[in-house]
């Protein structure tokens, strides 16, 4: 049980963490970069295409045995399409403006590769309940990774956090982190830091396998 | 008994010229037309210089300590940028955006790339092109040169808390003693109020209030120093000029109303500055003595276009920073031919990696040319 325990821990990590979305796959780049202006809009965007991740994730998974080969895309596209359908009109009616915000980026959550990636290389393999697990994981690594890009590209385009205002009235808004630009510098940034982390990482872990191995041969 | 011989290719002699020396060099000359930019605004341009220049050094120590990449401060390199960058801003430009200037100058035109050499872009007008799209208001607002008082006030809008907008220098100038005094840049005049200033005017920087950066006649004299000494190529700035020149002339000559005189487009806003300064720097610009024409050539229409034609009265540097990007094209194309290759007319060019159909050969998979060029030697 603990040992169950711990791989669902494990494959729930593996979408935040080892392989996060946004920044270590680096897919789903056209939402990312398109509706980080603002945190509430990446963290709304986030949460619509977890659900919808999660949603075709489970479905696929449950049809997995049913669904022919040879058509396997398109069934999948529709499956994700339905979700989407659903979120669009859900999110028009809990707020419209956030809705223009979003724009067409929600309709666009059909094609976003994150979502038809984990649908093809994980879901139609595993059985409902690991799709499901792994599937929450990395809605909530590309929620966080979305989050990390809109938070700073809020506070330097803007001055606020969540439409808060951070640093009174007077704060002198970097117009470049609003547009397309920006995106890029943060999203740069953001997997400078990653691939910084990852090195220093991997450089601390190398004296002490190869002391590991050592004591192996001895 | 057998002596060692040493093979190797060229060069054999090495001149005493190194990189740290051509860029003091680069430093010096630039020291007078600092003066004259103090001169002209006073403190204000005094700390901008000092503060921008700093922030590149200390960003570049940063990024050589903690990437490995070859160079440091000690190089002048860092400096060069700095100065360029301060100058290229206007002097009362709030000094913390300076800061951000410089580092982003040296951070993503320099060190993304790999330090000294290795990068595409000039890095003065990386740092630049950062502030002009962050910045737009306050890279737009310049203040009349030789006002009263400038060597012991600031321009209020210099001294901005980090990440406060500045102060508007618009009432401060107004409640300036002088009369017709106007913050608005030789360029934007003509762009906006459709106002061409005098050409000996902008020549010297000296007549009157206007606001413009350094003079256009200092640093051509600055830049033939350098030129002379050859720690730049004459043909960058020459063809720079010739070809804004001659584009400028040519619509002038089609329709004098609505274009001002070629002399208002050389000698207003960067492009002197630019010219023998930004788009000579040595890693960015093409080695070969044909591409250097092309590329300046590229650089002086595109200027004229982009003043001329977009909603930005000022071209210079994005003109460059495109060149910039094309410049190791130009040079691909510009491939010198090897000194006694004609014949009959035909010219016969080496076969090295560098010409284009070798590049395309390869691409399509076949392996080097079977004939491979070797000098005929006579005996």
């Amino acid at each position: 049980m603990n040992l169950g325990q711990a791989k669902t821990f494990d494959e729930f990590m593996e979408g935040i963490w080892r392989q996060n979305p946004v920044f270590v796959m680096a897919l789903g780049m056209c939402p990312t970069l398109a509706v980080t202006v603002s945190a509430i809009n990446a963290l709304s965007m986030g949460v619509a295409t977890t659900f919808v991740l999660i949603c075709s994730c489970l479905l696929v998974s449950l049809l997995r045995r049913v669904i022919p080969k040879e058509v396997r895309i398109a069934t999948y596209i529709v499956i994700i399409a339905t979700f989407v359908t659903v979120t669009d009109y859900a999110i028009q009616a809990i707020s419209l403006t956030l809705y223009d915000a979003l724009g067409a980026f929600i309709q666009l959550i059909v094609v976003n590769c994150v979502i038809l990636g984990r649908a093809e290389a994980h879901a139609s393999k595993v059985s409902p309940l690991t799709a499901v697990i792994n599937a929450a994981g990395m809605g909530a690594g590309f929620t966080i990774g979305l989050l990390a890009l809109g938070t700073v590209r809020e506070i330097f385009g803007n001055g606020t956090l969540f439409g808060i205002s951070l640093f009174g009235a007077n704060f002198q808004p970097w117009v470049i982190m609003v547009l397309p630009p920006g995106g890029f510098f943060v999203l740069g940034g953001w997997l400078l830091l990653f691939a910084w982390w990852a090195k220093r990482r991997d450089k601390a872990a190398l004296p002490a396998d190869k002391a590991a191995e050592g004591h192996q041969h001895a | 008994m057998s002596a060692r011989i040493e093979l190797r290719t060229a060069p054999h002699v090495k001149g005493r010229r190194t990189v740290e020396k051509i860029m003091q060099q680069v430093v010096f000359s630039l020291l007078p037309i600092c003066l004259f930019f103090i001169y002209q605004y006073g403190i204000s341009a005094a700390a901008l210089i000092i503060v921008v220049t700093a922030s590149c050094l200390a960003t570049e120590r940063l990024f050589v300590r903690q990437g490995g990449q070859a160079g440091d401060v000690s190089d002048w390199s860092a400096t060069i940028t700095g100065i360029l960058l301060a100058l290229s801003l206007p002097p009362g430009f709030p000094l913390w955006m300076g800061a951000v200037a410089g580092i982003v100058a040296i951070a993503i035109g320099k060190s993304l790339f790999g330090g000294i050499g290795r990068n595409v872009f000039n890095p003065a007008l990386v740092g630049r092109a950062f502030v002009q799209a962050a910045f737009p208001t306050a890279i737009a607002s310049y203040t009349p040169s030789f006002l009263p008082g400038r060597f012991s006030e600031f321009i209020p809008s210099s001294l901005a808390l980090p990440f406060m907008q500045p102060a508007s220098t618009e009432a401060w100038v107004k409640a300036m003693p002088i009369d017709a005094l106007t913050s608005a840049t030789p360029l934007a005049k003509w762009k906006f109020d459709g106002i061409v200033a005098g050409a000996d005017e902008l020549l010297t920087s000296l007549a009157g209030h206007m606001a413009v950066g350094p003079s256009p006649l200092l640093i051509l004299i600055c830049g033939a120093y350098l030129a002379s000494r050859r720690y730049l190529d004459w043909r960058i700035p020459v063809s720079i000029l010739g070809a804004a020149g001659i584009t400028a002339l040519a619509l002038y000559g089609f329709d004098p109303v609505r274009y001002p005189n070629p002399f208002f487009m050389l000698l207003s806003g960067g492009l002197v500055l630019g010219a023998v300064y930004m788009a000579t720097d040595m890693a960015t610009s093409p080695v070969t003595p044909k591409g250097m024409w092309v590329y300046g050539a590229l650089i002086g229409v595109l200027t004229v276009v982009i003043r001329y034609y977009s909603g930005l009265p000022e071209g210079v540097m994005y003109a460059i920073l495109i060149a910039n990007a094309a410049s190791p094209l130009i040079e691909k194309i510009t491939q010198p031919t090897p000194f006694g290759r004609g014949r009959g007319g035909r010219v016969r060019r080496a076969t090295y990696p560098l010409h284009p159909s070798y590049i395309s050969r390869e691409e399509d998979g076949a392996s080097a040319p079977k004939k491979l060029f070797k000098p005929k030697v006579k005996s």
